[in-house]
């Protein structure tokens, strides 16, 4: 074969697997704009005000534009009736539940990430635990629901039913009153998130850990730091900007989650926000979950506007992720 | 009785140490005796019996993978971080037996600063880097740090060149600046003895002079062991060097002597560049 028509066949190959990747970019790209364009579609009904969006689109008038949104779905409780119904309890109970989840398993997960990577010697017992680590990552998060019923909901039983608590701690009004089993509280709903996230929290602190460069520690070693003083003072701040990027996408995770909190059992219908610790809540995924599943199509609208709102929330999760990652990754100016 | 012992000794199989170019009654600051390293199974370096003066430049030189870095870095115990790395025999610096289980190795490697083959400053500022290594050691007071940072800097030759930008990252000095910086850093933490594997191969000739300039200055307050594969600059450099081999200690002495009028063939090879 000539040198020609080989690097003419070159060419067409090189030109081929682009027009392949083009092609399924595009694709993913059509199928995520499609999604989006349906589900705004179905929820623009109960998120934004035709009549505002009329008097100020069609008329010109801006004294109408904070009207465009329906803030009564942000800040109504869930209903019965369509109209009435919105999302505070949910966003709400998403907020505790996330941060008690975020307070728990980020010093749990990159503490541990922190010892396996730095300091835990490289043995069978150590491997044992990292193979065990990356298996967990990959269990599905309804399994922890199940872990979580019986660990924090219902504690064993050891402490009564979760109905007629044995124990509980603090004043009855103070935010902090903790009752023996958790029941179906935020500090059950948290528990079970931190399962759900703690594994990728540690995974991929490791691998952020992982990717500081030897030649720091070494540096560090070598003007006589301790290993202790290595990892604090030079290794985990080198890390921190991928360790919190890797940190938010846990917490987004968490945010989305609603297998595990509907295996606890907790309700929908909540006409109050939770008080303390042990307060019953639900979460926006599982209102979304709740609303999708009824038989008339306003729920289904209902469902579709608070999915607008959960892919809002998400997506300044990634957003800040990749700020991060942008700007403090970057060396020191 | 140390002070009559030649500066630097051939190994016992070796033929009488008349290499020894140096003037007995020198101080020594290392003394490996019979000194043997593995990785594992692999016996790195043999027998290696070596004494190396204080405030001297002494190079180590030798093909790849013949155990300078390895003797090296057993002086400050960096080789504790390799897993199978383990030694025997007497490794000393000042009389304090180096190898002695129980060793101070934060004290030993404060005592002893290492540089590295590629300039590894830390992502902080240029005060930072410097800063760091006192403060583990040490509480000061800001001015006395301060005074510390300048006077590491200027021992380092860089002061000039940073003495504006002392809070602006060290990653945006260049490459001979940052391993000067790099010496800086390892200055100040006052050590009695600087380890060089290899510092100048990452850099452009002019960052090389500039660092053999400063070594040579150095020598003055420092006892200097550098690695390096530049015949040049180890005769440049260095009052004194060593030859290995296979991890054997071939031949050392004074420089001259080693380069004008090499003992052994194999030296004479290595160092008119027959082979390695
Ligand atoms: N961490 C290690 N584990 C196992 N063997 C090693 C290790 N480090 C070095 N060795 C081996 O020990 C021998 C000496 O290595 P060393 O790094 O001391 O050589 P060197 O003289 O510094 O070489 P170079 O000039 O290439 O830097 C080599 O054969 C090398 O393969
Ligand atoms: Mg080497």
């Amino acid at each position: 074969m000539s040198a020609l028509s080989m690097r003419t066949r070159r060419i067409v190959k090189n030109r081929a697997f682009l027009a392949l990747c083009l092609l399924s970019t595009s694709v993913t790209i059509l199928i995520l704009a499609l999604l989006i364009m349906s589900i705004m579609l179905q929820g623009s009904h109960f998120l934004f005000n035709s009549e505002a969006i009329n008097a100020v689109f069609a008329h010109g008038e801006l004294s109408q534009l904070t009207k465009v949104i329906r803030w009564e779905f942000l800040t109504n409780f869930a209903s019965r009736f369509p109209q009435k119904a919105g999302i505070y309890a949910a966003v709400i109970g998403s907020i505790w539940v996330c941060a008690i989840c975020a307070l728990l398993a980020l010093p749990l997960g990159i503490g541990t990430a922190i010892y396996l990577e730095e300091f835990a010697p490289k043995n069978r017992l150590t491997a044992l635990i990292d193979f065990n680590i990356r298996n967990l990552a990959g269990v599905p998060s309804i399994v922890y629901g199940i872990l979580g019923l019986t660990a924090f909901t219902r504690m064993f039983g050891f402490f009564g039913s979760d109905k007629n608590s044995a124990l509980s701690f603090g004043p009855e009004d103070a935010w902090w009153h903790i009752q023996l089993p958790f029941g179906q509280g935020l500090l059950a709903g948290g528990l079970t998130l931190m399962l759900v996230v703690l594994p990728i929290v540690i995974i991929s602190s490791r691998e952020a850990l992982r990717a500081v460069p030897a030649s720091l520690r070494q540096a560090s070693l070598a003007i006589g730091a301790t290993p202790w003083q290595t990892a604090s003072f030079i290794t985990l701040p080198a890390a921190i900007p991928s360790i919190l990027t890797g940190a938010i996408l846990a917490m987004s995770r968490a945010m989305g989650e609603a297998a595990p909190l509907l295996v606890l059992g907790i309700p929908v219908f909540i006409a109050n926000t939770p008080d303390n610790l042990t307060d019953n809540f639900t979460v926006l995924p599982f209102q979304i979950f709740n609303w999708a599943g009824r038989p008339q199509e306003s729920f289904h609208q209902l469902a579709a506007s608070a999915i607008v709102v959960l892919l809002v929330v998400l997506i300044c999760f990634n957003g800040v992720a990749v700020y991060l990652r942008h700007k403090l990754r970057r060396p020191m100016a | 009785m140390p002070d009559t012992q030649p500066t630097l000794s051939k190994p016992a199989t070796a033929a009488p140490a008349t290499s020894s170019a140096q003037p007995s009654g020198e101080k020594i600051t290392i003394r490996a005796h019979d000194f043997n390293a593995w990785y594992g199974a692999y016996h790195a370096l043999q027998n290696i019996t070596l004494n190396i003066p204080s405030q001297r430049v002494t190079s180590l030189i030798g093909p790849s993978g013949c155990g300078k870095s390895t003797f090296l870095r057993w002086i400050n115990r960096m080789n504790d971080l390799v897993p199978n790395a383990r030694a025997q025999g007497t490794l000393q610096l000042d009389q304090d037996d180096v190898l002695e289980r129980n060793f101070d190795v934060v004290e030993l490697r404060r005592r002893v600063g290492m540089v590295f083959q590629k300039p590894n400053p830390f992502p902080k500022s240029i005060y930072e880097n410097i800063a760091f290594g006192p403060r583990l050691h040490k509480r000061f007071q800001r001015s006395d740090l301060d005074a510390l940072v300048e006077q590491s800097l200027r021992a380092a030759a860089i002061w000039d060149e940073v003495k504006d930008r002392l809070h602006n990252s060290a990653l945006g000095l260049s490459g001979g600046q940052q391993q000067r910086l790099c010496i800086a850093r390892a200055i100040a933490v006052g050590p009695e003895v600087l380890l060089m594997d290899e510092p100048c191969s990452a850099l452009d000739p002019r960052s090389t002079a500039s660092v053999e300039a400063l070594i040579r200055e150095l020598r003055q307050t420092f006892t200097i062991v550098v690695v390096t594969h530049n015949m040049q600059q180890a005769a440049r450099v260095s009052d004194l060097t060593a030859f290995f081999f296979e991890g054997k200690l071939i031949e050392a002495g004074a420089t001259d002597g080693i380069f004008t009028n090499p003992k052994n063939k194999q030296t004479e090879d290595y160092v008119t560049g027959r082979f390695g």
